[in-house]
Formats: structure tokens, C-alpha cells, sequence
């Protein structure tokens, strides 16, 4: 026997993205040639996106233990200890491939899949996260992408009530054609109500809740998400799911109820590759099998091939173990929330993945060749050799370093993304305590006095040009953004948004950055729980820079101790906390990737992190604010802004004016106090960490005086480029 | 004596009723979720809450299906009453629909969803919903709607609340609130229930919940 010939004269593995080599694995796994459902099913699982073939081996080397930790990564998503019998459970996923080709509902499903992640552990959403990358703005295809993903979050997002509370985007004519949309969900469950994907009990019964299943997605996790992407991309459109929020709503409801009632064994959400990975999930966690019988799924339309309901990835739809005793219940409760559960199947001790098709058996697999048994691959690791710092005197210095912080400014990746967060509910619930455009979304834990900090964050031209520093750097920009608000970081997510890892250095950059990222998060003790891996983000003109976005948690245990970024009282001090020196490598001030930026300091971090949460618990601070892109005198403006009231400071001399403005580096915080805190402060500095009055917050300019050279801009001029820059690139065009 | 009781509908898509029964029971009410099949209010109800959100998936238009279940005949009755019904947001669009509260709400003038705080100018002191403020006095309370601009004849209706400053929505008078002339029956796009928790910047909602059992 010979494989299957697809439509096109290839074989049909090949048309499915399988390798020869893998095709003769299935075979020699089977010890048959596989039926057709089932090469679509090995083709989906066995796709990068399902199996990690290239990325698995190295995400080994991150921490993923601490006392907080209640479920790890490998399961829908992390849950981490915050007191009070609750943990806090979240993961942040990408859904890049389908945004490019179709933004709206690329975008919309994305968050749709993440906030599945969270209820399939019994957790009650509360914030909503997107990290976001986009060509430059002078591109109409790029503010195209841009608009229509932000509409599509919006209107998915608002409508399933759950708050956005923050995230991050960035433009580079990198991402023209590869555009990221990273979205992370956080939820919250008691201890007890945690559920597990995993399928038990010999006889009992899997339970499909929600959307019917239609032809929309499928193959979405192969041909779109693990390959590059083209020229034929918009023949891809059909590959990409449609979202219906309100069903989502109604199945949020009704999974937290049957949850809330102790009807559901397991449950799992239908994502990539649909119902084949979900079931081989299930069954493969619970070490069980499961018979199903596709002529009970409902459909939406008719003549769906057994293959095609396997892998549909119809949106919307869960997966439930639920005892036979158990199923009047579940299906009156599903009809409460105008939802069908169907009782498609069973909990079999065949170790199998079994399916019936007009009573006759289509598929016998045993579900650990597709989620154990996908062969692995070593990434090449060519390596880049360390690039040279940039030498200053060749940068020109500017006549008028006014205009020049003005520039920055109005840099769409600095300006305010008012834009973008006003389109988005950033409130429902009442417990959003601070909105987006903080350095952290922060948010009550409901019924207690706690608050959790929320962010989203990488720093990609770091990563390009020294991966292991790049990878340290991302996790401590997001840490430090969460550090400001008071909280304690205590775990992270990542989503590893990178190019083809065969081609270039893109395998070295994978490997260095996951081991950059994993000494940072081991040193500020943020173990990983959950995470998501995105490959292939490169077109026939190029890969987008390795972009390692990090989410991190962190935990106020009282909630009224919060601080938020503005600066709020006139004769306030201002303080510069941190360690490290300005240097304009890499800095937007630069405006290019190129130089070397100088390397973190993950233990100094870790010391400020703690001297930043006694602070707030001592409610000694009145502001702080990361000093990230464009330096101090941009950390300065957005302080400046936020609480409208002008500043004016002093830093040492000693080095050229642009640089001690604009610089970048080293993890520095821009905070205000009250005078008569600055001592108490200064004393919870540990080595590492300097405390550093530069000036007063007043007036309604802000003045930055660098060593003899000033620069004085009003807080008004400042507002209004920062806040107008954005929209005015989209009315432009 | 046992609290008053106020119901807080819940139709399939409805977001905010949660935040909103926590704002009941700051007033010293109890709060009762109410199922949209229900024909009748819960014993002893003595005011409405219709809460925000999304009813229905916003099908049809905002509030259309929503407006026609059974439990909205049993609000209608209450209302004749002379019972004090308060919509927000999603609640006002019903409202409106079933012609509890003249006017429709159309879509934002900017054609996109806007997430604002806003400060809302009390401008007829005369309704039980803003307290003792008198005419003029402000409230912050955030807005989020896609659909919030409310047009129709300012007449037929009392204007409540208006939003200070730019016009956020292109509504017909920067009418952020209005009430019927019996003044019962009370219907805003901004949300009360957000404005209830000092943490969260504002308690200015706080107003509009007390008046649900004033």
C-alpha cells in the first residue's frame, strides 16, 4: 500500500505539512498505513503549533516550581497561590498567523481561545491582557492590521465582560508582513474548584457544550500557524475561525456553573485542532481512552467528512467528563444558558482514541502517538557574534534637545496608546483599580482585600541583538513595570513569537533567549506556568525579530497600598531608584537596532522589586514609573502627564546630555515622594541599588537639567504630541 | 425589618449585574437576580435594576430582544406602579426599547466603543437619582458603550445628567441620563456600579443606587 494522493498530485501528508520521514513514523507507529481522518488528526498534532516539536526540548530550561505553584505548565493554563484558599490562573497565547490574514476575527478568536483556557480550569475570568506588533503606520496595510485587530479585540472582548486591563504595542517595519497579537486572560478559582484536563472513570460520558461545528478553521494550526506566510495568504482566509462572543458569554456562564455544582470530572477547551486535540489530551493526561461518535456531533452544516469534524476548530465549543449519573443535570444547565451539551461519547480503558463514523470505526489511535510520539528536533544553533556598542561620538548631538524629546515623544512607540485602550472595556467587574496606560493593569481579587498587577512585555531589539540579555531584559521590563505598582512579582507566562528555527540564527536566538529569560525569572524568583510557542513569523522579505513576550502576576496583599505611575502632589521629591547607566544602544532615541545594549542585572532587580513593595506597603511612595523606552525624560513626560502637574530635575554630569535623557539600560525607576520619605526609603536600599533625589515635582513645565545642558518643554506641548501622535498616523492616511 | 428587596435582571449576555448587585446591597438592599423567563418579580420587589452588558449579543439592535421577554411586562407593570426601575448602559438601550423611556441610542458618532471616565453635570435636581445634588454639581462616573448617543425629543422626557465638557457620544444635548416625568424610571449610559469603591477613584454612583430605595 501507498500513502493517499492529495488533490494536487503530492501526497497527502505533504499536502497536510508532514515531512516523509514523519508520514514513515505514523506508519511505523501504526504498524498500518493510517485512514485519511486519521493522517489529518497526526498532521494537526504533530504540527509545530499542537506539539513544540523544535521549542520543547529547550523550554526544559525554565524554572517551573515554587511554593506558589498549583498547577504547572501542561495543563490549559498556570495557577499560582495568592492566599485566602484562591489562586490566581493565566497564560498568555498568540494568535499571530490568523491576525495577519484576517485581523478582526484573527484577533477576536484569539481572545476568545485564551479566556477558554482559563474556564477549562474552573476559573472565573478577570482581566484581559494584548501584547501587539504591527509594521510602521506610514504603511496602509499595516494600519489596516492595526485598526481591525484592535476592533476585533474590542468587540469580542467587551462583549464576553471581561475588563483589558493593559499590554503593550509596538510598530517596526519587521512585523509588515508578520503582524503579533499576543493575548493573555487571568482568572481566578478556589483551590477545590480547580479542574484538570484530565478524563477518569471507565464509562463516563464526554460532553461537547456549546457552538455546533462547522468547515471554519480547519487546518488552522497547520497550513496557517506553522508555516510562513506568503503570497497566497488570502487564499488562507477560510482557514480562519470565526468568533461569536455572546455564545462565548453564555459558555462562561454555564462552564462556571457546572463547575460551581460539582457536575464535571474534567474539561478541556476545543482550540487548535479541535476536538482531535482535545480529546487526545484528555485522554492521554487520564491515561484512559475515549469512543466517539462523530454522527452525534451537531453540526452546523451538512456533509462534513469525518476528518473535518475532528479537526474543525469552530470556536466556542468545550469538552467535559461528566458521570452518567450527572448528564439530565448538565444538559438542563446548559439549557438555562440557551447552550447544546451532547453526550458524544465515553471514558474507555483502551488507551485509544476511537472514532465512529456511520457505525463504522474511522480512526484507532492510541492518543499517545499524537501527543507523546511526535519526533522531536534540535534547532541549529548558528550563532551571531557579539555586536559592537556604539561608539557616541558618532551619533550626532542635537541642537535642540527640546525638539528631540518632543520627537521621541511622538513616536508611536512611546505616544499613548489612548487610541487603542479606549476602544476596550477596561472596567467591567469593579475591580479594575488601575487602567491601561500605567506601567500594570492592576485589579482587586474579588472578596478579598488583595490586588493583583498585571502586565505584558519583551524588549525584541535587545533579544535581536544579544538573545541571552534579550531574554533577561524582557522578563525584567515586565517584572519592573509590576514592581511599580507596589506589587511582588510572583509568577510569569510567555508567549515565544519567533521565525522559521531552521533558517538563519533564529535557533540560536530561541535557545539563547528561553536560557536568558530563565536565569531572570530563577534570580526574581517568578517560576513560569504556563506559556505558548509561535514559530514561522517570517515572509519571503524576512523574520521578525525574536520577540519573547512576558507576562507577569504580581501580588499586592493590600490592595489600598497600590501605586500608580503619576505624579501627584507639587513638592513632591523626585527619585531615581535603580542601578545602571544610560547608553543610547538599541534605544528608541537611536531609532534602529544596533550596538549592545548593556547587559541586566536580574539580582539588582530582585532588590529593587523588594525595595519598591516595602515602599508602597509603608505607603511611603507617591508615584513610580519604569524608565524604559526613551529614557528618563520620557519616564519624566509620562509621570508629568498622568498626574498633570510639571517636574523639573537634575542629573549628574559626567555624560553627554542626549545620553543621560534618552538613554536606555540598567533597571531604573522614576518615583515621587513626599520629602520627608526620601530617608526611610533610602534605607530599604540594598547593594546593588541606588536612591537618588533629582528634583521636585511642581510647575506645569518639565525641565531636565543634564549636566549644565537644560531642556524645558511644557507639560501642554508635551501632552499633546504624545497623546495626538497615534491618532493622527491613522487619520493621515 | 427585613431588607427591600430589588431586583437585578439577567438576561443571556448581561455583564454587570454582579457589580451591580454589590452596589444594591451598599444601600442596604438585597439584591435578587432575576431570570429573564420570569414572568413575575420576586416577592416583594420595590425596584428594578437592569444592568449592563451585552443582552442577546446586541442581535437586532442593542436591547431590542431583551425589551420583548417575559420579565420585561413584569417591569412595565411595576413601573405603572409608580416602582423605580433603573437602566444602565445596556439597561437604558431596553429601556428605550420597550418604551419605558422615550428615544433610542444610536451608535457613537465616532463609530467605535469608548471606555471614559467622565464627569456627568446633574441637570434636574428634581428626581429622587442624584440625591440632594443640586443643578449644576458633577458626578465622575466612567462610560463604555458602543451605542450610547441618545436621540430623540428632549421634551417628551427630563433630562437627568449630561456629560461636562466635549460631547463624548454626539448625543442630542450631551444628554448622558434621562428619567420619564414621572421621574421613576431612570436610564443612563455611564455606570453607577463602577463608581461604588474608593480604590476604584470614584463613589459618585453611589447616588443613583440609594435613590432605588430612597
Amino acid at each position: 500500500m501507498s500513502p493517499t494522493m492529495g488533490d494536487s498530485g503530492r501526497p497527502l501528508y505533504e499536502e497536510l505539512g508532514l515531512l516523509p520521514a514523519e508520514y514513515d513514523r505514523v506508519v511505523q507507529l501504526m504498524g498500518r498505513e493510517p485512514s485519511d481522518p486519521e493522517l489529518v488528526m497526526f498532521s494537526l498534532m504533530w504540527s509545530e503549533h499542537c506539539s513544540y516539536k523544535h521549542s520543547k526540548p529547550l523550554l526544559k530550561g525554565f524554572p517551573t516550581t515554587g511554593p506558589r505553584v498549583v498547577m504547572g505548565p501542561g495543563e490549559n493554563a498556570g495557577a499560582v497561590d495568592v492566599g485566602d484558599g484562591l489562586a490566581i490562573v493565566f497564560k498568555v497565547e498568540s494568535h499571530n498567523h490568523p491576525s495577519a490574514v484576517e485581523p478582526f476575527q484573527g484577533a477576536a478568536t484569539g481572545v476568545g481561545g485564551i479566556v477558554r483556557d482559563i474556564i477549562a480550569v474552573g476559573a472565573k475570568p478577570i482581566a484581559l491582557l494584548d501584547s501587539l506588533r504591527f509594521g510602521t503606520l506610514d504603511s496602509a496595510r499595516s494600519r489596516f492590521l492595526f485598526r481591525r485587530a484592535v476592533e476585533g479585540i474590542g468587540h469580542y472582548g467587551n462583549c464576553i465582560g471581561i475588563p483589558n486591563v493593559g499590554g503593550e504595542v509596538q510598530f517596526d517595519e519587521r512585523y509588515e508582513d508578520s503582524c503579533l497579537v499576543n493575548a493573555m486572560c487571568v482568572g481566578v478559582v478556589p483551590h477545590d474548584k480547580i479542574l484538570s484536563c484530565a478524563a477518569k472513570g471507565l464509562g463516563n460520558r464526554l460532553v461537547l457544550i456549546g457552538n455546533r461545528t462547522g468547515r471554519d478553521g480547519i487546518g488552522g494550526a497547520s497550513v496557517l500557524a506553522s508555516a510562513e506566510l506568503g503570497d497566497d495568504d488570502a487564499d488562507k482566509r477560510p482557514s480562519v475561525q470565526v468568533g461569536d462572543p455572546f455564545t462565548e458569554r453564555k459558555l462562561i456562564d454555564c462552564c462556571l456553573a457546572l463547575s460551581e455544582a460539582g457536575l464535571l470530572v474534567a474539561l478541556q477547551d476545543l482550540g487548535a485542532a479541535g476536538l482531535t486535540s482535545a480529546a487526545s489530551e484528555m485522554a492521554s493526561r487520564g491515561e484512559v481512552g475515549l469512543a466517539i461518535d462523530l454522527d452525534r456531533v451537531p453540526l452546523r452544516e451538512q456533509g462534513l467528512a469525518p476528518g473535518e469534524v475532528l479537526v474543525s476548530e469552530s470556536q466556542e465549543r468545550m469538552l467535559a467528563i461528566v458521570e452518567p449519573a450527572n448528564m439530565d443535570a448538565v444538559v438542563e444547565m446548559a439549557r438555562r444558558h440557551e447552550l447544546d451539551a451532547t453526550d458524544i461519547g465515553e471514558v474507555t480503558d483502551t488507551g485509544e482514541l476511537n472514532a465512529l463514523w456511520r457505525g463504522e470505526e474511522v480512526v484507532r489511535i492510541p492518543s499517545l502517538y499524537l501527543t507523546d510520539d511526535v519526533p522531536f528536533y534540535e534547532v541549529p544553533r548558528n550563532a551571531m557574534p557579539a555586536p559592537e556598542p556604539i561608539d557616541l561620538s558618532t551619533v550626532p548631538e542635537p541642537a535642540d534637545l527640546g525638539a528631540a524629546w518632543l520627537a521621541l515623544m511622538g513616536d508611536p512607540n512611546i505616544a499613548s496608546k489612548r487610541w487603542v485602550f479606549e476602544q476596550y472595556d477596561q472596567l467591567v467587574g469593579a475591580g479594575t483599580m488601575r487602567r491601561p496606560g500605567g506601567d500594570a493593569g492592576v485589579v482587586r481579587i474579588p472578596g478579598t482585600n488583595r490586588a493583583i498587577a498585571v502586565t505584558l512585555d519583551c524588549a525584541e531589539w535587545h533579544t535581536e541583538l544579544s538573545p541571552y540579555e534579550g531574554g533577561m531584559a524582557s522578563v525584567l521590563e515586565a517584572a519592573r513595570n509590576v514592581a511599580c505598582t507596589g506589587a511582588v512579582p510572583i509568577a510569569a507566562t510567555d508567549c515565544l513569537n519567533y521565525a522559521n528555527p531552521d533558517k538563519g540564527s533564529t535557533g540560536w536566538r530561541l535557545a539563547e533567549s528561553i536560557r536568558g529569560m530563565a536565569d531572570a525569572l530563577t534570580a526574581i524568583g517568578a517560576p513560569i506556568v504556563s506559556g505558548n510557542v509561535s514559530l514561522y513569523n517570517e515572509s519571503p522579505r524576512g523574520p521578525i525579530y525574536p520577540t519573547p513576550v512576558v507576562g507577569i502576576v504580581g501580588l499586592l496583599d493590600d490592595a489600598s497600598t497600590s501605586v500608580g505611575s503619576a505624579f501627584d502632589r507639587q513638592g513632591d521629591a523626585i527619585v531615581l531608584i535603580g542601578y545602571g547607566e544610560p547608553r543610547v544602544d538599541a534605544s528608541r532615541y537611536l531609532g534602529r537596532c544596533a550596538g549592545r545594549p548593556p547587559a541586566p542585572e536580574p539580582a539588582n532587580d530582585a532588590a529593587l522589586f523588594r525595595l519598591l513593595a516595602a515602599s508602597a506597603a509603608k505607603r511611603l511612595l507617591t508615584s513610580a514609573h519604569d524608565v524604559s523606552e526613551g529614557g528618563l525624560a520620557v519616564a519624566l513626560a509620562e509621570s508629568a502627564i498622568a498626574g498633570g502637574v510639571g517636574a523639573s530635575v537634575q542629573v549628574p554630569a559626567g555624560r553627554r546630555a542626549d545620553e543621560a535623557m534618552f538613554g536606555e539600560g540598567g533597571g531604573r525607576v522614576v518615583a515621587s515622594c513626599d520629602p520627608a520619605h526620601v530617608d526611610a526609603i533610602t534605607a530599604l536600599a540594598e547593594a546593588g541599588v541606588e536612591v537618588t533625589v533629582i528634583g521636585t515635582v511642581g510647575g506645569d513645565e518639565v525641565s531636565v537639567d543634564a549636566g549644565g545642558s537644560t531642556a524645558r518643554v511644557s507639560l501642554r506641548d508635551l501632552a499633546q504630541v504624545w497623546e495626538g501622535s497615534i491618532p493622527a498616523a491613522l487619520e493621515a492616511a | 425589618m427585613s431588607q427591600p428587596r430589588v431586583a437585578v435582571l439577567r438576561f443571556p449576555g448581561t455583564l454587570d449585574h454582579e457589580s451591580a448587585a454589590r452596589a444594591v446591597e451598599g444601600v442596604g438592599a438585597e439584591p435578587v437576580f432575576t431570570h429573564h423567563e420570569d414572568a413575575a418579580l420576586p416577592d416583594g420587589t420595590v425596584a428594578v435594576v437592569i444592568p449592563g452588558g451585552f443582552s442577546y449579543g446586541d442581535h437586532l439592535r442593542p436591547g431590542a430582544l431583551a425589551s420583548r421577554t417575559p420579565i420585561m411586562g413584569a417591569v412595565k407593570a411595576h413601573a405603572a406602579g409608580g416602582g423605580r426601575v433603573l437602566g444602565i448602559c445596556n439597561g437604558f438601550q431596553i429601556l428605550c426599547e420597550s418604551g419605558l423611556l422615550p428615544g433610542v441610542l444610536r451608535p457613537n458618532a465616532s463609530l467605535s466603543f469608548i471606555c471614559r471616565q467622565a464627569e456627568l453635570e446633574v441637570a434636574d435636581s428634581g428626581t429622587a437619582w442624584t440625591g440632594g445634588r443640586a443643578e449644576g454639581e458633577t458626578l465622575s462616573i466612567p462610560f463604555k458603550h458602543h451605542d450610547g448617543a441618545w436621540f430623540g425629543d428632549p421634551g417628551s422626557t427630563r433630562v437627568v445628567l449630561r456629560y461636562r465638557g466635549e460631547n463624548p457620544n454626539g448625543s442630542i444635548d450631551k444628554i448622558a441620563g434621562i428619567s420619564n416625568l414621572a421621574g421613576n424610571v431612570m436610564g443612563l449610559m455611564p455606570h453607577p456600579e463602577e463608581a461604588q469603591d474608593p480604590l476604584l477613584g470614584s463613589v459618585d454612583g453611589r447616588v443613583l443606587f440609594a435613590a432605588l430605595v430612597a
